[in-house]
């Protein structure tokens, strides 16, 4: 392996990380909100440092690449795409702090009835699941896996399209937590935004690997 | 749309035996700078001095098909009228020795028994010095040696040369490969001001001097024309894994 060679599959694997430490922020803010665990919370709040510093570090790798060695083809299109998917990576890091900082404020626990009803939990697993799946297709260049994305992330937004009149027919049915309606209202926001940075994802692995551009299709 | 300048149908070049081109189909479009790339021994420099019949001065070789400048074959035409309408600059910086700077740049016509009064000749070398960029360096000195300037001067010095002879397709074969980043720098320049008035085909090993200064990239690999396509595509997205490979520095 050449030292080129070598470098672009470091900047692969820690791609992979950023990926998989924002899994884990993601499972780790689903696990606090139904267990209403705020310790677990703040450590998401607290590993939302990690990432933006490996966010910082990948894209410094990308440009000494692009620097010393001018990539073309495959090659310029890869390093292309991983300091895209970097980005919405980290986005995606910041939605998982934010949903960890809406459990370490919310004074109760979230009635699990209402999370079901709004199709919350269901929302946060489709979008680790999505997560995950964008992971296997970039480190095993499979577009097939890669285009499944977009018919799951319309799945997101439908559960988003439909969060408004959830909510307001939980309150109708003269609920007082309103906090809580509001706490449920703004992660599902959330999580819509985990489907689109997905989908972006998706597109740059397309992009990579086929050299095809999907965006704004 | 682009109007093709030269066209070589099913041209095959060889050294005795060996097999150097094999059966090369290109169009070059006029006012393009077209680089022709390929690891050593695949056969571009060969296709390059085919283009100008250079290839024939050697003894053993021999060509088959057509190169056609304008749609006419070069191969009917006299070689030296081929080597007025499609000029030559070489690796090194080759001035002629003991001429000036002046008569190197008329070179051409003098060495072709062309006469000329002195303010013809003034003209000639006037703007073709304009044209290879060297003109404000060497006005004041253009009765000094040409191998008196530097390397980039030099260089720029053939170019004058050859252009001097009004050619309408301008060979260049690793032009910069002998001269220093500030110099290859300006050659760059040039061929990109060259290319308003002439049609230009570079060889290159540096490949990303072949995307800088091309508008067209043809990859060679043992004397076949692997894929040639528009530089960004090529430098992009090459269709061919061999063209893909080469580019990306994984060649075995």
């Amino acid at each position: 392996m050449t030292q080129f060679e070598q470098e672009l599959a470091d900047v692969k694997a820690e791609v992979i990380n950023m990926w998989q430490l924002v899994l884990l922020q993601l499972s780790k803010a689903r696990q606090a909100m139904l267990t209403f665990d705020k310790d677990l919370a703040r450590e998401v709040m607290a590993k939302e440092k990690r990432v933006n510093a490996l966010e910082l570090k990948i894209d410094g790798d990308c440009e000494n690449i692009f620097a010393l060695y001018c990539p073309v083809a495959i090659d310029l299109r890869f390093l292309l795409a991983a300091l895209k998917i970097n980005t919405n990576l980290e986005r995606i890091g910041d939605i998982a702090e934010g949903i960890a900082r809406y459990i370490v404020e919310a004074p109760l626990k979230f009635n699990r009835k209402v999370l079901e009803s709004a199709q919350l939990i269901k929302m946060f697993d489709d979008s680790i699941s999505i997560l995950t799946d964008t992971q296997v297709a970039f480190e095993f260049e499979n577009t097939l896996l890669a285009r499944t994305i977009f018919s799951r992330d319309d799945v997101l937004d439908e559960i988003n399209r439909n969060a408004d009149s959830n909510i307001t027919a939980y309150i109708k049915e003269g609920h007082k937590n309103i906090s809580e309606a509001l706490y449920i209202l703004s992660i599902i926001r959330k999580l819509e935004r985990v489907g689109d940075q997905s989908k972006n994802i998706a597109e740059e692995i397309i992009f990579y690997v086929e050299a095809k551009v999907l965006k704004h299709q | 749309m682009e109007s093709t300048i030269l066209k070589t149908v099913d041209f095959d070049a060889y050294f005795g035996e060996t097999h150097a081109v094999k059966k090369v189909n290109i169009e070059i479009p006029k006012n393009n700078v077209v680089a022709v790339m390929g690891p050593s021994g695949c056969g571009k420099t060969t296709f390059l001095r085919c283009i100008n019949r250079m290839h024939e001065l050697i003894e053993g070789t021999t060509t088959e098909g057509k190169i056609l400048l304008n749609n006419e074959d070069i191969y009917e035409m006299h070689p030296i009228f081929v080597r007025h309408k499609i000029g030559m600059v070489f690796q090194r910086p080759n001035p002629f020795p003991n001429l000036s700077i002046y008569d190197n740049v008329i070179a051409g016509y003098k060495l072709n028994g062309m006469k000329m009064t002195k303010p013809d000749k003034d003209v000639i070398v006037e703007q073709s010095l304009q044209k290879a960029a060297l003109w404000n360096e060497v006005k004041d000195s253009l009765h000094k040696k040409g191998t008196f300037l530097s390397g980039g001067q030099q260089q720029r010095l053939c170019i004058a040369r050859a252009i001097a002879m009004e050619p309408e397709v301008l060979l260049l074969d690793e032009p910069t490969s002998a001269l220093d980043p500030i110099s290859t720098s300006s050659i760059e320049v040039l061929l990109q001001e060259l290319k308003k008035n002439y049609t230009l085909i570079i060889v290159t090993h540096n490949m990303q001097q072949a995307a800088r200064v091309s508008d067209k990239t043809a990859f060679f690999y043992i004397g076949e024309l692997i894929e040639y396509d528009n530089t960004k595509t090529m430098f992009t997205n090459p269709q061919d894994k061999r063209t893909q490979n080469y580019i990306t520095g994984r060649f075995s």
